[in-house]
This record gives C-alpha cells, sequence and structure tokens, in this order.
C-alpha cells in the first residue's frame, strides 16, 4: 500500500512536469502568433492589442499557471485558426482515437499470446522457423507504410473498404468499425510481431530453469511443461509489456489515421502543428502524454499485483 | 566484440552493407537522373528499362528510392552523431561526477521518457519547424536523453571497478580517467544503441516526412516519397512500394545488427 501510494505521488508530480514541459515547447517555438492571426489585417496596434487580449503580454509562469488552472477544470483556451473553443474542435475526435486505439489493443493482445507459444510450440518446424523469420520482418515494418499496403490490398484489390471513406461513429458505429479495423490493423501487426518476440524470448528463457528439468522428469512432455509450468511464468513480463504498449498504440495512430484519413485526435495534431495553430497542439499532446503516463503507472500497479515476488524486492 | 557466428548479426551485417553500398555508389552514380522528366514513360511498370518503374512525371523511380535512402540515411547519420557526442557528455560527465545535477538530470530523462518518441519527435519539429536540417537537429536532440540515460549507467558502473581506483591511485586526472580509460569499455554497449538509433532515426525520418512536416520539396527523402506515391496508388503501386521497401530494409538491417550486438531489438 505504501509503495502505491509513493508510486501515485511520483505520478501527479510526473503529470505535472509533462505539462510544464509541453507547455515550454509550445513556448519556444519562434514566431509571433499575432502575425499569423491578424494576416493582412496586422498593424503594430492591433498587434499589442490582440497580445494583451490573449494574455501573451504577461510572465511565462503567470501564464503557464493559468493554462494549467483552466484546463484541469476543462476550459482548454481558443483555437488559433478555428474561431471556436479546442474543446469544440475535439469534440467528437477523442473518441474516435480511443476506439481505434482499443480496438488495435485488443487485437494485439487476442493475437499475439496464441501466436507466441505457438512459435515455441512448433519452433523446430517449419512453421515456426518461417514464422519467426516473418515476425522479424513484421518487426520493422512502419505502421504507416503497412497501412499503405493494407490500403492497395484491401482497399483497392479486395475492395473490402473505401479508402478515405470513414462512416463517423455516430451514422453506423458497425461500419465505423469495419473501417477502423483496417487502421487498426495497421498499427497492431508491427506491435504483435514485438509482442510475440518478447513473450518468445520470455518462454525460452524460462524454460532454461531448474523447476523444467523436474517437470521433463516426471514423465511431461515438452507441450505440457510450456502449457502447465511455463507459461504463466513467461507471461509476467509480457503482461506489464502489453499494459505499456497501449501508449506506443496511441503514438502509432496519430500517424496512420493520416494514412486513413481518420479524423481523430492524430490527424488533428497534424494539421494544427502544420497550421501553427499551438493551443490545439498543446492540448493534444498534453492529453496524449497523460494518457501514456497514467497507462504506465497502472502497468507498474499490475505487476505488483499479480506477481508478489516484484512486491517484496 | 563483432559475433560473426550470430546469424542476426550476421543478417543484419549483410544487408546493412548492402545498402550502404547502394546508397554509396548512388552518390556517384545512379542509372537515370533522379529529377529528369520524361512525358512519354509515366507511369511505367517495373521492368527492364526501369527497375522500379516510373511514377507520374515518368522519373526513374529506383533512382528515385537511391537517392530518397542516401538522403534518409544521411538525416539518420547526422542526427544519431549529434545524440551520441551530447549524450556521451552529458552522460558520461553526470554518471561520474554525480551529485544534484545527476539527479536533476535523471529525473528529467524520466520524464522525457513519459512522451511516446513519435509524439516527442512531432513536438520538437513543432519547435524547430521543418526542412532538412531542422529534422536533423530535431532528432539530433530526440536522441540526446536515451544515449545520455545508456552512457551515464555504463559510467557509473565502471566507475566502481578496480582499475579506475587504480588509474585515480597513479595521479590519472579525471577528464582522462573518463574519456581514456571508461569510454573505451563502454563501446560494446554503446555500438548496439546506435544501431537500434539509426534504426528509430529512420522511422523518425520517414514519418514526419511523410506526414509533411520533415523534409521539404525539392529535397529528396523516402517518407516524402511514400506520401506522393500513395496519391498514385491504384495507376503505380510499385512506386510506393519501392520506397516502402527501402524503409523496411534499412531499418531491418539496423534492427538486427543491434540485436545481434546483444541489445534487445527494442527502442
Amino acid at each position: 500500500m505504501r509503495t502505491v501510494l509513493r508510486k501515485t505521488g511520483v505520478l501527479i508530480l510526473t503529470l505535472l512536469l509533462v505539462t510544464l514541459f509541453a507547455f515550454l515547447a509550445f513556448e519556444l517555438i519562434p514566431g509571433d502568433p499575432t502575425t499569423m492571426l491578424l494576416g493582412s489585417d496586422y498593424t503594430p496596434e492591433r498587434a499589442a492589442a490582440l497580445r494583451e487580449s490573449l494574455g501573451l503580454d504577461r510572465s511565462v509562469a503567470a501564464r503557464y499557471l493559468d493554462w494549467l488552472v483552466s484546463f484541469v477544470t476543462g476550459d482548454m483556451g481558443r483555437s488559433y485558426t478555428y474561431s471556436m473553443s479546442v474543446r469544440e474542435v475535439l469534440r467528437g475526435k477523442i473518441a474516435v482515437t480511443a476506439v481505434l486505439s482499443l480496438l488495435s489493443w485488443v487485437l494485439v493482445i487476442a493475437v499475439s499470446v496464441p501466436l507466441g507459444v505457438a512459435l515455441v510450440r512448433y519452433q523446430k518446424k517449419p512453421f515456426g522457423k518461417i514464422g519467426f523469420s516473418l515476425n522479424q520482418v513484421m518487426m520493422a515494418m512502419p505502421p504507416f507504410f503497412l497501412g499503405i499496403l493494407l490500403t492497395y490490398l484491401f482497399g483497392i484489390l479486395l475492395k473490402l473498404f473505401t479508402p478515405g471513406k470513414f462512416v463517423p461513429l455516430s451514422e453506423g458505429p458497425g461500419r465505423s468499425l469495419a473501417y477502423l479495423f483496417f487502421p487498426a490493423l495497421a498499427i497492431s501487426l508491427p506491435k504483435i510481431a514485438k509482442t510475440v518476440k518478447l513473450l518468445r524470448a520470455s518462454i525460452l528463457s524460462e524454460m532454461r530453469r531448474e523447476y523444467v528439468l523436474t517437470a521433463y522428469s516426471r514423465g511431461n512432455s515438452r507441450w505440457m511443461v510450456i502449457k502447465n509450468h511455463v507459461f504463466r511464468n513467461a507471461l509476467l513480463p509480457v503482461v506489464t509489456y502489453l499494459a505499456m504498449s497501449l501508449a506506443d498504440i496511441v503514438a502509432s495512430s496519430i500517424i496512420v489515421e493520416q494514412v486513413f484519413v481518420v479524423p481523430g485526435l492524430g490527424r488533428l495534431l497534424v494539421a494544427s502543428i502544420s497550421n501553427r495553430d499551438y493551443p490545439v497542439a498543446l492540448c493534444i499532446v498534453v492529453m496524449i502524454a497523460s494518457v501514456v503516463v497514467v497507462m504506465n503507472y497502472l502497468a507498474d500497479i499490475l505487476t505488483q499485483a499479480i506477481d508478489p515476488r516484484v512486491r517484496l524486492s | 566484440m563483432f559475433d560473426l557466428k550470430n546469424k542476426t548479426f550476421r543478417a543484419g551485417a549483410v544487408i546493412t552493407l548492402v545498402m550502404l553500398l547502394i546508397i554509396t555508389v548512388g552518390v556517384f552514380w545512379t542509372p537515370y537522373d533522379p529529377n529528369a522528366m520524361d512525358a512519354a514513360g509515366k507511369m511505367a511498370g517495373p521492368g527492364l528499362r526501369h527497375l522500379f518503374g516510373t511514377d507520374n512525371f515518368g522519373r526513374d523511380i529506383f533512382s528515385r528510392v537511391v537517392q530518397g535512402a542516401g538522403a534518409t540515411f544521411f538525416i539518420a547519420l547526422c542526427s544519431v552523431s549529434i545524440g551520441l557526442a551530447a549524450g556521451l557528455l552529458v552522460g558520461g560527465l553526470t554518471g561520474y561526477y554525480g551529485g544534484w545535477v545527476d539527479e536533476l538530470l535523471m529525473r528529467l530523462n524520466d520524464t522525457l521518457t513519459a512522451f511516446p518518441s513519435l509524439l516527442l519527435a512531432l513536438v520538437l519539429i513543432a519547435v524547430f519547424q521543418g526542412g532538412k536540417y531542422n529534422i536533423i537537429l530535431a532528432l539530433g536532440v530526440l536522441f540526446i536523453p536515451t544515449f545520455a540515460r545508456i552512457v551515464r549507467m555504463e559510467v557509473a558502473r565502471q566507475k566502481a571497478l578496480d582499475y579506475v581506483a587504480n588509474a585515480r591511485l597513479m595521479g590519472v586526472g579525471d577528464m582522462r580517467i573518463l574519456f581514456v580509460h571508461i569510454m573505451p569499455n563502454i563501446w560494446p554497449v554503446l555500438l548496439s544503441a546506435v544501431a537500434i538509433g539509426f534504426n528509430n532515426a529512420v522511422l523518425a525520418e520517414a514519418s514526419m516526412s511523410y506526414l509533411g512536416l520533415g523534409v521539404q520539396p525539392p529535397d529528396p527523402s523516402l517518407g516524402r516519397m511514400l506520401n506522393e506515391a500513395q496519391g498514385y496508388l491504384l495507376r503505380a503501386p510499385w512506386y510506393a512500394l519501392s520506397a516502402g521497401a527501402a524503409i523496411i530494409l534499412l531499418v531491418l538491417g539496423f534492427g538486427l545488427l543491434s540485436e545481434g550486438l546483444g541489445g534487445d531489438g527494442r527502442a
């Protein structure tokens, strides 16, 4: 319990540092937002007035505290490019990215565990050897290129979906999910490959432990040893990895959304960085980073809960 | 140090060397001028005349991929060098001296690792803006914490060993101990980190340029080619396939190399 409290303290501190870091990074960007906002209407007087109304004339520390307080209370400021609040700009986008990430995560968990075990079980057979080599290549596959490949294969050749025609969640959750399945596949396949590799290595290193020898000596076959003795122990590092991988998945969805033209947080983030719409970009960065920090914290707690050995050390 | 019997290392070394050879030759000679347009030969399929076919302007894709791979590799080389040099300095000094600066920097490092690297790359690109040299800077800064952490850990471990105490008793200065005595001993660990650094740099450059935030026209890059190629997926799928294959081979080569050198092959 004490460690959980301590970790929660560290969590809050990290979250604060993350917001501070993101805020400062966007402060460092050269250029004055008023030049862009005013465009051809630019005069020094108007710029000064706008700076004051945006609060840009105050110190960095004061603006950070203001921003933090309003962010936490749900007021995320106004977008530079759209004449609405950041909150309205974000509406609907969060759900899309959340659904896409969760779908990818479920795919990773559902496929990688059985596949990893199968690769060890048939390690010496052609299936195991070819599978392992394919797995190595899949690990090197950038998700966005995989997305392009899947678009070509399933969208253009097989016509299983229309590339670029995303169905909003409100118009038909089923059709929306059917479309999101392909970007989810692009995100999850490289992640599956990495998880399979980790699980395979974990099982193989567990196989060298002494209790495995005992299990063999009692007449168990290799498969029985793996299934009944090794699997549960070997799964521990993988569970932590899977819990932490949700963070990476959210990050890869930033770029895969671009490939499949999915109107989520990632596309909005890229667009707002190109358009120099920094209030929107800052909010998205802080939101994604916070999700990551919280997920890693939960993964840490989960590991302790399922493995008493970690708790003791 | 180079375990030639290790299959993973051998595979990685072969792929990387072949890619580097093609890139080096490509600096001096490509079958066609990568920018020469040919209105009559637009979107030609792969064949003997054009190995990987031609694009929407009739430009030879093989020549363009070779040139793009060179540009991507150059960016990776520069950004890894920046990250490594700064990481050696920061990690070496903090690992050797310890103290509150060390504590503070490591806390900062922990915070930075809380960001997924792709997100951090996007933030840094927003700070440095796009363009070839800015992306080198942005990625270089992105890699500093990783290298600094590895160097710091190794230096702190080596510092406790007898040979360092020996050197100190013989009156060797701190800087000499750190850079002449300790550094050579951490190379094996660093090499694997450098290989994975290249892997990440190629991926990051390709991703950012694909998003249109990295290398800008007319500078070539594999990521930018993929971005263009996606628009012609229906009529010239070989365009995207060739650019993507080059990225995969670069990433795969460095990934296997890092694994063969004893890293865990993960970022």
